[in-house]
């Protein structure tokens, strides 16, 4: 780390990373920054190389192409065992001889930490993730919260200037899951390390993240904070993958400033276009479209396209439709409570302000890698 | 499913009798050694310690009990190191050529010992390993290492992997990972290797006869030769000491890994 920097935590530069399993690129020259002290989330459905990246941080997996740098140190070549980076997994792996105690203090006695500092340091960081009481128990007499919990103070008891999760929760239930996520939010607050963390979780990925990484086929599709890329996806598979969202197709016209597409007889327009040759689609959010029932005013909005209501979904705070459109494609909206309400069958109309749409290049993996 | 008084019943008898069946010819041996006469007659007449004492103060008897437990001994080291090691590597071997090499070091098992032992003895001629401490260390290591393989194995099975990749995390490296967090954990396995290895080799005796002569006999050879020559109730004697001391061994080691199994409180 450069002198000066106050994060505690290492910076990470990924320069275009590779790795191949015989003809089968798990790393397609990946690239990323991640801050001193970030909590950067690695996302993307399973297979798109977002846990081969990890593994390739940690030094479990070795790289066919490209540089590493952990806090300004080329770590190429250099064994897991030597990174000094913590660890944590899916499946937990404590070991099961040890008491919890032990455990935690395994990487502290690796390190030659004298017994009086090694019992403090155990002490606190058990107490960081409220296991204080639990030292003098096993591996498997604890659930499997408290065995990740467990896990957690081992990899940063260490003190390692960087922490790796992956899929930390996926083994767990909802609601645990959830508060979890609160506790690794306030222990990344507490000490200031830069935390690399995967899951396929869209949300799990906005509640913890500054940056999300967002992965598709061993490249990197975007990165940017999770407002970003909700609001302004640079992908169709992006915006697909991070939120509810509604893509329109149909027969593309563009003129200099604008888009039209024309659906099904009905045509929608955009006050924007795409740079080069790809047919564009419109990605919309649940929160742009607006239904109103078939033959009602509907003055001051741009676009209308018919449709019929397929599912509605009584959320508490609000309602969430299904709209299928004429073409066959379903339209997601999301209204609050105090609008209409609308039964299965009812003939509607779906509307948007073209200046909601996002326009965005076709890609129809993005459909087939998400189902 | 409620069982019936009747099929209960018969039930037990039929577990009675196999058990008695397997038990007796051992339970047979421990009045036997107790006979007053020179003879091996069952039911025996009067009591004495006599084969007892003869077992301890005879030198053939006495030199041969320690040849054997000190071959067992050394066979029991050898073939725990060097099967664990196999097991070890065929663990992290592709599967197909670790199948083919794992079936070929368990083929002492398979093959008739008669085969085998006549094998060695042509060998053992040349290299004039008859009668020899290497000769019988040699010929019950290849025996004794399929059982040791057998065992660990099974406990590499059950041990996940996974575990030595956090303690590389954690700043292991690959030696002090095997001793710190696989040893332990596949330890159960490696002893229960130990104890058959020992066993193994301190009751083979096809192969034994064949490799043994005048100046080195292990105890079954001497057992054997005894019971050929004449019916010695020492036999028995024995034969009751190691039912005894086989069963505290057995026993010991049951109670011990009932406790390991609950786990250390």
């Amino acid at each position: 780390m450069k002198p000066g920097q106050e994060s505690k935590g290492a910076a990470i530069d990924l320069e275009s990373i590779s790795k191949a399993y015989g003809g089968f690129k798990a790393l397609d020259g990946v690239s990323l920054r991640i801050e001193p002290g970030e909590f950067m989330t690695l996302l993307g459905p399973s297979g798109s190389g977002k846990t081969t990246t990890l593994n390739v941080v940690a030094g479990f997996t070795d790289l066919t192409s490209g540089k590493l740098l952990v806090g300004g140190r080329n770590v190429v070549g250099v064994p897991a065992h030597k990174r000094n980076i913590g660890v944590v997994f899916q499946h937990y792996a404590l070991f099961p001889h040890m008491s919890v105690g032990r455990n935690v203090a395994y990487p502290l006695t690796l390190r030659g930490v004298d017994q009086a500092e090694r019992k403090a340091r155990v002490a606190r960081a058990l107490d960081m993730v409220k296991m204080g009481d639990f030292a003098h128990r096993y591996p498997s007499e604890l659930s499997g919260g408290q065995q990740q919990r467990v896990a957690l103070a081992r990899a940063i008891v260490f003190d390692p200037p960087l922490l790796l999760m992956d899929e930390p929760l996926g083994a767990l239930d909802k609601k645990l899951r959830e508060w979890l996520q609160l506790e690794i939010k306030r222990i990344h607050r507490e000490l200031g390390t830069t935390f690399v963390y995967v899951t396929h979780d869209q949300e799990e990925a906005l509640v913890l993240s500054d940056r999300i990484a967002v992965f598709n086929r061993g490249r990197i599709e975007q990165v940017g904070t999770g407002r970003e890329l909700y609001d302004e996806p640079a992908t169709l598979f992006v915006g697909r993958f991070i939120g509810d969202s509604t893509v329109l197709r149909g027969e593309a016209r563009s003129d200099g400033t604008s888009t039209a597409l024309r659906i099904a007889g009905e045509t929608v327009t955009a006050p924007r276009r795409i740079a080069g040759e790809a047919s564009p689609v419109m990605l919309l959010r649940p929160e742009k479209l607006a239904i109103r029932r078939s033959g009602q005013d509907a003055a001051g909005t741009t676009n209308r396209l018919p449709g019929t209501i397929a599912e509605a979904i009584y959320l508490g705070s609000g309602s969430k439709y299904e709209v299928r459109l004429a073409d066959g494609s379903v339209a997601i909206v999301r209204s609050p409570l105090t609008g209409d309400s609308f039964g299965l069958g009812d003939r509607v109309e779906l509307c948007f302000d073209g200046a909601d749409a996002k326009l965005l290049a076709d890609d129809s993996s993005a459909d087939a890698t998400l189902t | 499913m409620e069982m019936k008084p009747l099929t209960r019943v018969i039930l037990g008898l039929v577990c009675l009798l196999v058990a008695i069946w397997l038990v007796a010819p051992m339970l047979v041996v421990v009045p036997m050694s107790f006979n007053e006469n020179k003879s091996l007659a069952f039911p025996p007449q009067g009591f004495s310690w006599q084969w007892y004492q003869n077992f301890f103060t005879n030198p053939d008897w006495m030199s041969s009990f320690l040849n054997s437990v000190k071959v067992a001994s050394i066979v029991a080291a050898l073939a725990t190191v060097l099967g664990t090691l196999a097991a070890f590597g065929l663990d992290r071997m592709k599967a197909r050529p670790a199948n083919l090499l794992r079936m070929l070091m368990l083929t002492p098992m398979v093959v008739p010992g008669v085969v085998l032992a006549i094998g060695i003895y042509a060998v053992y001629l040349d290299a004039h390993l008859v009668g020899t401490l290497t000769g019988f260390v040699l010929a019950h290591t290849i025996l004794a290492l399929p059982f040791v393989l057998i065992a660990v194995s099974a406990s590499l099975e059950v041990f996940d992997r996974r575990l030595e990749t956090a303690a590389a995390s954690l700043g292991a490296g690959a030696l002090t990972a095997f001793r710190t967090v696989t040893l332990p954990l596949i330890l159960p396995g490696i002893l229960s290797g130990l104890l058959f290895a020992f066993a193994t080799s301190f009751d083979e005796i096809v192969v034994s006869l064949f490799i043994t002569n005048p100046y080195l006999k292990t105890l079954p050879v001497q057992i054997f030769s005894s019971i050929t020559r004449d019916a010695d109730p020492t036999v028995a004697a024995v034969g009751t000491i190691l039912l005894l001391a086989t069963t505290i061994l057995i026993g010991g080691g049951m109670l011990l890994l009932g406790r390991e199994r609950k786990g250390p409180q």
